[in-house]
């Protein structure tokens, strides 16, 4: 088996990956990098990101703002000392991005434009028309080829990672192209593979979202932290799941159920804002879990219009006109047009939520490390702590280059502390390895399809873990994941020749990633006793689970791998430095609760 | 139109290490209005054929991973609908001009390495070398607007499956990268046209380029590579011409 010598082994190249590469090839010239990806930077899922990234620039805005914004939106889950860092830095990060050729929408005087989004006080979403993950996509790695040390192995796909005396030492590839395996031994590795929406049927996900840092990191000790928290997105298309971005809100789109009706109002989002006139942090403009919320709730109530694809409600651009519709949703337009033969300029568009973004991931420290000397996160793959139990849109793409920077240099400078590994220890490791993965070739005796096992895990997981949760439903959940993983022992790979290109081999494994991770959301949900944010429960005693419950809950929920068991789940605190939990509110409610704090703060 | 109709499609199969040559398999599949090309692939893979390998991620014609050929046209199977084939078959093939990797994937490396080539990123001038952090360039939305459809190119591959002067010329760099170049030398951010025309004025350059059109035609993004290098041309040209009056002002 080939063995490639690097200092830094980067896992994932989209926003992340890329953002972190380029740190380290700046910080040091001489540190060599390897750039790993499962597919070609640019086909990473940081391309579909549409609204936009959040950075303070406007004269209105404050970093302390945002900072608020960002844990209220957590419902208070957040590491606040992470996110001061955070908001602290995204501008300068976004202003990098522009320097780097990103061509982020402008007003007429050629400075940077922001627009509205959910969630936020003041408009600070940095947006490329409704490309921006697109255009930070394709700027970030455009910029990446000036740097000679950034090696990239595009289409290769991690089987696992080389550990030793309890730190990670490397990585071992399936080189997709080629048909071979091949170690990287490297001083540090950093995870930047995304989220892992693909853990459900109903999604906006990419194929390749399938979680497989998570599960890597977990199988190697490190706990994935508040894995219930999935997002779902308000607006999807019906079938298909294609995203409609916020940012059709952030303009002025609003939402309304069968009867024409913003239903909104009814669901703590009110008062009725003028149509044309969004006003932040009312009605559309309000978080992406309530607005979810409101949706499942407006189904029981049976005001959802039916159609042959499903409940949907309609998301109204028709008052924006044609012209500033292609001026800023151009792909929106687009998107509509091919995929519900829909022109949003002449008619509503059918929407309804969709699983999105997953708010954990692997639980690292404010600077990227994981708990495993040599191994960092970050990213969507990663919970470094800014999302707590809702992300606010626009706080994950900024999110892939702050502290994509900061995992580059952290895991450059651990690389200069430390030594490679032994080579004939790892290179032993990596043979090993490769046959366990490759045993799903020579052993033909297997009955289960792989198919059929993600289509079962992806409609257990809208069952189970959906917008609204029960602990019987929970279980069951639980209980179907637990069968779908004895039978992926028992999985058939019918092509045991092919080498190259090999994707039912390849989808084999992704599978067995995402069913880890899956185990851990359920776990994770079905142990939290509460609702906070995104993760929202219907039973306990008397209801007692439908309200938050800061007393036992306010903590991070860490699962770890427990063998072929379910995960261990425990907890951990949650850092509050100032913002103290308040009741999270919205519309006309958040402006009376901000009176009230300000006028406590005046005595 | 009702639902669930029956869509034959033959698709090309290559295993290089069991088939001496590409051949087609066929394939029915049921259809709805919505059914992409791409939704029809997945179905033979989960359902009827777990072998056949092809590239594609998100669905919404972004990410540029799922190019291929329908009935002998470059195409995004991801934006490619079976109710625009009602009534007839349909024949997918592994994009034209690159070598089949297996079944529908080909290698592109060859694009990939003319991307890094024509230096695909700001260089800027001296003054803006250091530029704080604090602050961004001023650009206007209509110096924007002269670069920005260049910038649309999700690098699928399709115009290079089009273009008949790279099916003949390996070298010349292609409708996409001369695209990508000239959308840096027109950013008014960008100082480094001086070094990209270097490239751009040899053979392999704009000048290879016999302006059939067929790439913005198939182009799914509407980038319009054709209009971005007959500007590259002209560009090409006064760079000449001045270079022919002005010798030794360059470096």
């Amino acid at each position: 088996m080939e063995i490639i010598k690097t200092d830094v082994a980067i896992v994932g190249a989209g926003g992340t990956g890329l953002r972190a590469a380029i740190a380290v090839a700046e910080q040091d010239p001489t540190t060599k990098i390897a750039l790993i990806s499962k597919v070609y930077p640019m086909r990473s899922h940081t391309v579909a990101a549409e609204g936009g990234a959040a950075g303070v620039i406007g004269e209105d805005d404050t970093l302390e703002k945002h900072f608020e914004d960002t844990v209220a939106g957590g419902d208070w889950l957040c590491e606040q000392d992470v996110v001061d860092y955070f908001v602290a830095h995204t501008t300068e990060e976004l202003f990098q991005l522009e320097h780097w050729g990103c061509p982020w929408s402008r007003k007429p005087d050629g400075r940077v434009n922001v627009r509205r989004f959910g969630g936020m006080k003041v408009p600070r979403t940095w947006f490329a028309a409704d490309k921006s993950g697109f255009h930070m996509l394709h700027t970030l790695f455009q910029t990446s080829i000036k740097y000679p040390s950034i090696q990239r192995f595009d289409e290769h796909f991690v089987l696992d990672l080389l550990e030793e005396d309890g730190q990670i030492k490397g990585v071992v590839t399936y080189d997709i192209q080629n048909g071979v395996c091949r170690t990287i031994i490297a001083k540090s590795v950093i995870l930047a593979t995304g989220g892992a929406g693909r853990a459900y049927s109903f999604n906006t996900n990419g194929g390749i979202v399938t979680g497989d840092g998570m599960a890597l990191a977990y199988r190697h000790g490190v706990p994935l932290r508040d894995m219930e928290f999935v997002q779902y997105h308000p607006t999807g298309l019906l079938g298909c799941g294609v995203l409609m971005t916020e940012g059709c809100r952030g303009e002025g789109g609003i939402l309304v159920n069968k009867d024409g009706y913003r239903y909104l109002q009814d669901y703590g989002l009110g008062p009725e804002t003028p149509v044309g006139q969004p006003k932040n942090k009312y009605m559309e403009l309000g978080p992406r879990d309530r607005v979810s919320q409101a949706f499942w709730n407006e189904q029981k109530k049976g005001r959802t219009i039916k159609t042959p694809l499903g409940d949907a409600v309609h998301l109204d651009l028709r008052h924006l006109g044609r012209d500033y519709l292609h001026e800023r949703l151009p792909l929106i337009c687009e998107l509509a047009m091919a995929y519900a033969g829909v022109d949003p300029a002449e008619s509503p568009v059918p929407i309804r939520p969709v699983v999105h973004y997953t708010m954990g991931g692997i639980e690292t420290d404010g600077k990227t490390a994981t708990r495993k000397p040599g191994l960092y996160a970050a990213g969507e793959c990663a919970s470094v702590g800014i999302h707590g139990a809702n992300r606010l849109g626009s706080n994950s793409l900024v999110e892939t280059i702050v502290f994509g920077k900061v995992a580059g240099i952290e895991a450059a400078n651990y690389a200069k502390s430390v030594q490679f590994g032994n080579e004939a220890n790892l290179t032993k490791q990596a043979e090993e390895i490769v046959l366990k993965a490759t045993r799903l070739f020579e052993d033909s005796t297997g009955t289960e399809s792989c198919s059929k096992i993600r289509h079962e895990m992806g409609d257990s997981m809208e069952e189970g873990v959906g917008i609204y949760r029960e602990e019987e439903s929970m279980q069951k959940t639980i209980d179907t994941l637990k069968a779908l993983q004895k039978r992926y022992k028992n999985i058939k790979i019918k092509d045991t020749s092919g080498r190259v290109f090999n994707t039912e081999f390849l989808n084999a494994i992704e599978l067995g990633y995402t069913l880890d991770v899956a185990e851990c959301m359920a776990n994770s949900a079905i142990n939290r006793k509460e609702s906070r944010g995104s993760h929202q429960r219907l039973d306990g005693p008397d209801g007692a689970y439908k309200k938050r419950d800061d007393v036992n809950f306010l903590k991070h929920t860490l699962a770890f791998k427990n063998g072929d068991d379910v995960p261990t789940i425990s907890y951990s605190d949650v850092k509050i430095t100032r913002f103290k939990p308040a009741e999270r509110v919205y519309g006309a409610a958040a402006e009376d609760a901000e009176k009230k704090r300000q006028q406590e703060a005046a005595k | 139109m009702s639902e669930n109709q029956i869509m034959k499609i033959s698709v090309s199969r290559y295993r290089p290490e069991t088939d001496k040559e590409p051949y087609l398999q066929d394939f029915e599949v049921p259809y709805r209005k919505e059914t992409s090309l791409l939704e029809a692939l997945n179905y033979i893979k989960d359902f009827l054929e777990p072998e056949l390998s092809f590239r594609w991620s998100c669905r919404m014609a972004v990410c540029g991973s799922c190019g291929m050929m329908v009935n002998g046209v470059p195409k995004l199977a991801c934006k490619t609908f079976l109710r625009d084939y009602a009534g007839k078959s349909m024949k997918i093939e592994p994009l034209a001009n690159f070598p089949i990797e297996r079944d529908l994937v080909v290698d592109i490396s060859d694009f990939i390495e003319k991307l890094e080539r024509i230096k695909p990123y700001i260089i800027p001038s001296k003054e803006d070398e250091n530029k704080p952090l604090t602050e961004g360039y001023i650009q206007t939305p209509q110096q924007m607007t002269s670069y920005l459809q260049f910038a649309q190119c999700i690098n699928c591959g399709i115009c290079y499956a089009a273009c008949p002067q790279y099916k003949l010329n390996k070298n010349f760099i292609g409708p996409a990268a001369l695209t990508l170049a000239y959308r840096y030398n027109i950013d008014s951010r960008d100082a480094g046209a001086a070094e990209r025309m270097k490239l751009l004025s040899l053979d392999e350059g704009v000048w290879s380029c016999t302006f059939v059109g067929y790439c913005s035609q198939v182009c799914p993004k509407h980038v319009d590579p054709a209009s971005a290098i007959q500007l590259g041309k002209k560009a090409s040209a006064i760079d000449y011409v001045i270079k022919m009056f002005k010798p030794g002002e360059e470096e």
